[in-house]
């Protein structure tokens, strides 16, 4: 027997929180109905970490801008969660221009390649039209990536900046949020600290299109200027977007970025761990 | 060198730290290091060798260096060598026996407790199967007091975990209000703070402290911040119940978390001069998990596990009312699914109590991991039966600020019943009092409206300061 809440006292409280509240009780479990939502939640999530990337799909929403294919050196989506070690590793260079280019924009499926397919390319142009003068590398679509690869990618196009563009782990409500890692001279090996990062990039829900690429374009200009990217450019943030560095309270789980926060570091993949 | 040879094949381990990680069950964190057995036949010939190693081993020979390191050092000389008379003698297969012995009762268990080291539990817990892992810890008995009592028999505590992504004073009192009117909330209220900072920290506090002054409610607040943080909010004025914090089972690994053991004693005596408990003064909350070392680089080719058993080894120099492992919280590269969280949340529950921890579980996962309600069901009903101490309590089972699935208010309901497990006797009569138990004891599930505690809350008015 299920037992929704009739006159509700939580109605008010309700409304500030979208945490599952005054669910009502069928016996001691969750009502049927409640137990479907979260299951639904749930198949999303799965479905977006294990759906692959659609190139053509990105490709055709890049307009006029080259796209380029490659992948890491996990063959495969079980070896990719198994193997975050590999995940940072480029399977191949072939096919990369030489270059040099001031910015490389890469967009990686992480753990969403929902995300990566919904919000990348729209960054992505977003950006290229704040960012006059500067001159742009083909847009890299990298499968089985983690944030470091980037770093690999952009290097070996002889870029100044990598921009790694990549679906952030999901959660049961958001499987689409997207996350925008940033790195100065980059190369394999580049450590977290070295990075800024701005997530939780899902509109209409989290930050806009608009919103990240204005944040990123500053970070962007600014880092040029500084010739710096991770805590010293954080600490040139305006204040309304400096971060708090996160100690955060969950064992190894360090530097998690609130919603939207341009931040220095940050885990890579929404996961847990820095990559 | 340890070697032994088993149907005509000989196995080889260079030393105790590779064999322990030989004799482990499987684990991707494990094949993540490169120190996973070669093969399920060379993971059972570790076994054979490490039964029939003396567990006196473990005294002269460590697994990371003593010089190097302090976790170590804590380990070595704190250890307390009458205490462990009882089995000084034994190999890790025999005491694996005796634990399991009926005559082993929940008093020898507490007396031998300071006499073994981390290794040592970690060495027999890899020659225990499931059911061995939820008999031994279901013989401990570890209590603790603050305002609730924690660990007493026949009784699950719950953390109620109202986590909000804006740290919203509103949103987080719906979910303070609707774990209570499920019975949960008696571990503690604790919640993950969203922005980690000194005045958030201060506000959260100062707003669990409120209600629970306010409605008389016999449980303990944390906001789960650095511990750096909870000493300034200390030095502030604040109402700091517990001081969190999570460790890890080496020294590099706990530099990485930006702590070390003088720090957490600092922390432990600036929570112990505020005399804030009513009947105990357990004020230390800690949390581990498996994988931790080894994500800070910190691991020295160590398994996991063994390093989970040298986390809770310093958790348990600061006698802490609650320790939990987040066990599935990791991710798959270290606990790769159902399986393997199933069995290292029985490992880390089990283990810590030997050590005399009052062990609790965050029964999780994350969504990449090969795992889902099903499997947080089993692991839960067998932690359980195991005893364990506490869990978590999250509207839903959805955490939506840390993004992972935890167990629910109605998960607590559910063990609670089909076990016979009750809260802890200072919250269940605050229950009672509230008009919030059936004729049996149990959270009755009514119409909320009627409750003068709903009626309360939901006329205050929260506003974020």
């Amino acid at each position: 027997m299920s037992q929704p809440p009739a006159d509700d006292p939580l109605a008010r409280l309700r409304a500030a929180t979208q945490a599952r509240i005054g669910l009502g009780r069928a016996g001691h479990a969750m009502p049927t109905r409640a137990c479907l939502d979260f299951d639904l939640g749930h198949a999303r999530a799965r479905d977006a970490v294990w759906t692959p990337l659609d190139v053509d799909g990105v490709t055709a929403q890049a307009s006029d801008w080259p796209v380029i294919a490659v992948r890491s050196q996990a063959p495969d989506r079980a070896t990719y969660l198994r193997r975050p070690d590999l995940g940072r590793e480029l399977a191949a260079a072939d096919g990369l221009p030489a270059g040099p280019f001031d910015l490389s924009i890469i967009i990686g499926d992480g753990l969403s390649a929902r995300a990566a397919q919904a919000h990348g390319a729209a960054l992505a142009l977003d950006l290229r039209q704040r960012l006059p003068g500067w001159s742009l590398a083909p847009l890299v679509l990298a499968h089985q990536a983690r944030v470091a690869l980037g770093d690999a990618i952009a290097a070996s196009m002889g870029a100044r900046f990598a921009l790694m563009l990549i679906g952030e782990r999901p959660g049961l409500s958001a499987a689409d949020s997207l996350g925008a890692y940033l790195t100065i001279d980059p190369r394999p090996g580049r450590m977290d600290s070295e990075r800024n990062c701005v997530s939780n990039i899902r509109p209409p829900h989290g930050l806009s299109i608009a919103q990240a690429g204005e944040k990123l374009a500053w970070l962007l200009t600014e880092g040029r200027r500084i010739g710096a990217t991770g805590i010293a450019l954080k600490d040139a943030a305006p204040t309304r977007d400096r971060p708090h560095v996160h100690h955060q309270s969950h064992a190894a789980d360090p530097a998690r970025p609130a919603s939207g926060q341009a931040v220095a570091g940050g885990d890579g993949d929404g996961g847990p761990f820095p990559p | 060198m340890y070697r032994i040879d088993l149907a005509g094949t000989r196995h080889r381990f260079p030393d105790l730290k590779s064999l322990l990680a030989a004799a482990t069950p499987l684990r991707s964190g494990d094949e993540l290091a490169g120190i996973a057995a070669e093969s399920a036949e060379a993971r059972v010939a570790a076994r054979h060798i490490l039964a029939d190693l003396p567990l006196k081993t473990f005294l002269t020979e460590t697994v990371v260096p003593y010089e190097e390191d302090e976790v170590t050092r804590l380990i070595i000389d704190s250890h307390d060598q009458a205490a462990f008379a009882p089995v000084a003698s034994l190999t890790v297969g025999e005491f694996r026996d005796w634990l399991l012995d009926d005559r082993v009762r929940a008093r020898d268990l507490t007396a031998l407790s300071p006499g073994l080291t981390a290794e040592m539990v970690a060495a027999v817990s890899k020659l225990m199967r499931n059911q061995d892992l939820i008999a031994v810890a279901r013989k401990c008995r570890v209590v603790r007091r603050f305002r609730s009592s924690i660990g007493l028999r026949g009784r699950l505590a719950v953390r109620l975990q109202p986590n909000h992504p804006t740290d919203d004073p509103a949103g987080i009192a719906a979910s303070i209000l609707d774990g209570l009117l499920h019975g949960c909330g008696d571990a503690v209220i604790g919640i993950n703070p969203a922005t980690d900072n000194v005045e958030g920290a201060i506000a959260l506090l100062r707003l669990i402290d409120d209600l629970r002054l306010r409605y008389a409610i016999p449980t303990q607040s944390c906001v789960l911040t650095h511990v750096t943080n909870s000493l300034q909010a200390i030095e502030r004025g604040a109402p700091v119940d517990l001081v969190f914090q999570s460790v890890a089972g080496t020294q590099g690994a706990n530099r990485g978390f930006g702590i070390d053991l003088a720090l957490l004693a600092e922390a432990q005596e600036a929570a112990l001069s505020l005399k804030r408990g009513s009947i105990g003064n357990d004020v230390m909350y800690f949390e581990t998990g498996q994988g931790s070392a080894l994500s800070a680089g910190a691991h020295h080719g160590v398994d996991q596990q063994t390093l989970e058993v040298r986390a809770q080894a310093v958790a348990r120099a600061f006698r802490p009312l609650l320790v939990n492992s987040v066990v599935g919280f990791i991710g798959p590269e270290y606990l790769y699914d159902g399986r393997q969280i199933i069995r290292a949340g029985l490992e880390d529950h089990c283990t810590g109590k030997l050590l005399g921890l009052p062990m609790g579980v965050d029964v999780c996962y994350t969504n990449h991991a090969e795992a889902d309600q099903n499997d947080m069901d089993n692991l839960l009903t067998l932690l359980g039966v195991a005893g364990v101490s506490f869990v978590m309590g999250v509207p839903g089972a959805d955490d939506i600020m840390l993004n992972y699935q935890s167990t629910s208010f109605h998960d607590a309901l559910y063990v609670r019943d089909v076990l016979g497990v009750r809260p802890a006797p200072e919250f269940e009569a605050w229950l009672e009092s509230m008009c919030m138990l059936d004729t049996r004891g149990r959270v009755a599930p009514r119409e909320i409206a009627t409750l003068p505690l709903a009626r309360a809350i939901a006329d205050q008015r929260f506003t974020t300061p």
